[in-house]
């Protein structure tokens, strides 16, 4: 029931927020029904911790702690991009970029796209994930054009093109999963419910289930944004208005990787460690050298931070490579925490594209001494993100690292490492440029709103204290870990 | 004539057609006439499904069927004419790979269909198991047809042959997925050809031709 409330929300608001034109109060609305997720994630996740599994429809819906744990990871960036949105659309219409009507139906979109997360991560049923996962490409197509300047809509283009191309794959390698369970003695849709999956994962055809695991981890490879199915990202990233880019990057490539994990599950059972481990580590390896090896050269800073996420997602695969409790607990903070992180940085890039209108690196200068707040946020965000401490980012990967270690993966760690060095210093020599400086003699010191600064300085607070105190979400990520791990 | 030899004949010719219009978008030029083919594949796909739903005495798969003609044989190929329809030059000019040659690739990626789906057909030991290559080449020959043309409406031609390819291989191995997935699957193509076609309509609003070759703004 109360999954099925936790869905049935955004879907809600986004009824309402039809309804033209669009007034401030329907961006508010949004915030309240993502805030409402939110606590309805946190109560899920008391509840699967103290009991079994929330179920609904016979198990179409199913919520375990993973599921809880990602529900409240969607509530928390969700909420920041739902704030930030208001700015955003109260400052295209002002603008005259953005009509009244084009406004809602971007509000519109924001909460359908929530919502097929939503669906994603609660959905019991791998084939149901799959019809959520291609739900939130439809639902982002033209979010990611909604500026619909040329280059926008070559982004989309881009983005939905190659994007079905993969979840297609994903399509393929669920069907051959469910050819699999059917041999294996399952019937009907109860064949593709991962508790009954994983109850048989050791009598799956293991030649198929290759065959599967291969091209699930092709196909939802490319929704998380991992080489070789990765130059969408960059584009719809950079192009897509700033909340969505914080939504898609802080969420959407998670929930995508949840996938992964729910797959890597069963082929581990199918299959042995091994298998899965090598693809993971090959996908997880190739986006640290592409994105090392691309960052230094970037000229636009919105495109910089999305290379920083296929950076951060190609550090998850290979921390789920490890695939042990303490590896895939460092995987799910390290979600939480580059969600928290990235969304502020993208929020905040927003921002300066808006005052400064230029998302050139080398256009904007001196930021902190003109524009303390927004540069102090956009400063801190890029410590948290090269996960220095105290933030989140420095323990999980630390305990990344430490686990891939204990597997044997000593070897790969070593070139994260390295690749993370390059990246470090290329962010940092951007981030001097963008931050650093005196302003031209005589420029006043500009303020920046409340409405900016409060959800983002929020963001970064969590974002530390999670690295200093994992507390009350401890028990939650060791019982999420539980779940998937090997 | 027996009738499972009846139905494993009926069952060879349905799932060749499928291949065959796959071959044909390949080789045609004019989109009009590639836009027929995907039709045409798109009703040989609802025959597989009655086929066996026949076969099974399986009233669920005949009802996937009625929707797969409808919405395959029908409705994506009446809004890839409305594209096709704003755009004056409705050929595929130039593209990457000449169509000889193509025809050749699409020969070999068959072979490597036989190949890749060896494991597969072991585990599907029917007479439907054995034609699994066929949506396999289908699927393959998609992906070649987005790589080598570049008019926009040829990409999502492409798109629909990996698709089709996808859903013979899941009729043939599985008799079709859960009814629940099958219809969530179907929509989720609907809404990406209407999101296609829309972006198409706002693209030519803006760049004026819907040739890809126009899309190198953003790069590294």
């Amino acid at each position: 029931m109360l999954a099925l409330v936790v869905l049935g929300v955004p879907i809600l608001a986004g009824a309402i927020s039809a309804v033209p034109p669009w007034r401030r109060g329907v961006g508010w609305l949004g915030l309240a029904a993502v805030g409402a997720v939110l606590a309805g994630g946190v109560v899920l996740a008391v509840r699967v911790l103290h009991g079994p599994p929330v179920t609904a429809f016979d198990g179409t819906l199913r919520v375990d702690a993973l599921s809880a744990f990602m529900v409240i990871v969607i509530g928390v960036i969700g909420v920041l991009a739902c704030w930030q949105s208001v700015r955003y659309l109260d400052a295209e219409i002002g603008s005259g970029r953005c009509s009244r009507r084009h406004a809602s139906r971007y509000s519109v979109l924001v909460q359908l796209f929530l919502a097929a997360m939503l669906l994603a991560v609660v959905a019991g049923n791998l084939g149901v994930l799959w019809v959520a996962v291609e739900a939130t490409t439809i639902a982002t197509a033209f979010l990611v054009g909604h500026r619909r300047t040329r280059r926008a809509l070559e982004a989309s283009w881009k983005y939905i093109v190659i994007c079905s191309v993969g979840i297609a794959m994903a399509f393929l390698g669920t069907v051959l999963v469910y050819l699999a369970a059917l041999h294996a003695g399952h019937h009907g849709t109860a064949s593709l419910d991962w508790t009954a999956l994983m109850a048989v994962s050791h009598h799956l055809d293991p030649r198929v289930m290759r065959l599967a695991m291969a091209l699930i981890v092709l196909g939802y490879g490319t929704k998380v944004g991992l080489v070789p199915m990765h130059s969408w990202l960059p584009d719809a990233h950079s192009q897509a208005p700033a909340p969505v880019s914080a939504l898609m990057s802080g969420v959407l490539l998670s929930v995508a990787f949840y996938a992964l994990l729910r797959f890597k599950a069963i082929a581990d059972g199918a299959l042995g460690a091994a298998f899965p481990r090598a693809l993971l580590v090959t996908v997880g390896l190739l986006s640290l050298v592409v994105t090392a090896s691309l960052l230094l050269a970037q000229r636009d800073y919105k495109r910089m931070l999305g290379y920083s996420s296929m950076e951060h997602m190609g550090l998850i695969a290979l921390g789920a490579a490890a695939g042990t409790p303490l590896a895939i607990a460092a995987v799910l903070l390290h979600i939480l925490g580059h969600g928290l992180a990235k969304g502020v940085l993208f929020l905040a890039s927003g921002e300066i594209l808006l005052t400064e209108g230029t998302s050139e690196i080398t256009q904007v200068k001196a930021l902190i001494a003109r524009r303390p707040a927004l540069g102090g946020i956009f400063g801190f965000g890029l410590v948290a993100l090269l996960g220095l401490p105290p933030f989140s980012l420095f323990v999980s990967e630390l305990n990344m690292v430490r686990a891939e270690v204990q597997v044997g993966l000593g070897w790969v760690a070593a070139i994260a490492l390295g690749c993370m060095a390059v990246i470090v210093a290329a962010m940092l020599s951007h981030g001097r440029h963008l931050l650093l400086g005196s302003g031209a003699a005589g420029e006043l010191v500009h303020t920046t709103p409340a409405v900016v600064t409060v959800p983002l300085i929020g963001g970064l607070v969590g974002c530390a204290a999670l690295g200093i105190v994992a507390w009350p979400l401890d028990g939650l990520l060791h019982a999420a870990a539980r779940v998937v791990a090997l | 004539m027996t009738s499972s030899t009846i139905f494993a004949a009926t069952l060879e010719l349905a799932a060749g057609v499928v291949l065959v219009c796959a071959v044909v978008t390949l080789w045609r030029r004019t989109l009009g006439a590639i836009v027929k083919a995907l039709a045409l594949q798109g009703v040989a796909l609802g025959a597989v499904a009655f086929v066996l739903g026949d076969r099974q005495h399986d009233g669920v798969l005949m009802a996937v069927a009625a929707v797969v003609v409808v919405a395959k044989g029908a409705v994506i190929p009446a809004l890839l004419r409305r594209v096709v329809a704003g755009d004056p030059a409705s050929r595929e000019v130039a593209p990457l790979v000449n169509v000889p040659a193509s025809l050749v690739g699409a020969g070999m990626l068959t072979f490597l269909a036989y190949g890749a789906t060896a494991p597969v057909v072991a585990l599907v030991p029917t007479s439907a198991g054995r034609l699994i290559p066929l949506g396999f080449a289908t699927l393959l020959i998609g992906f070649f047809a987005m790589a080598v043309r570049r008019k926009a409406v040829s990409q999502i031609v492409g798109l629909l042959l990996v698709d089709n390819g996808i859903a013979l291989v899941a009729f043939l191995a599985t008799a079709g997925v859960p009814l629940l997935v099958e219809l969530g699957a179907s929509l989720d193509v609907l809404l990406v050809v209407v999101v296609l076609q829309v972006l198409t309509a706002q693209m030519r609003s803006r760049f004026g031709v819907l040739d890809l070759d126009q899309l190198r703004e953003l790069h590294d």
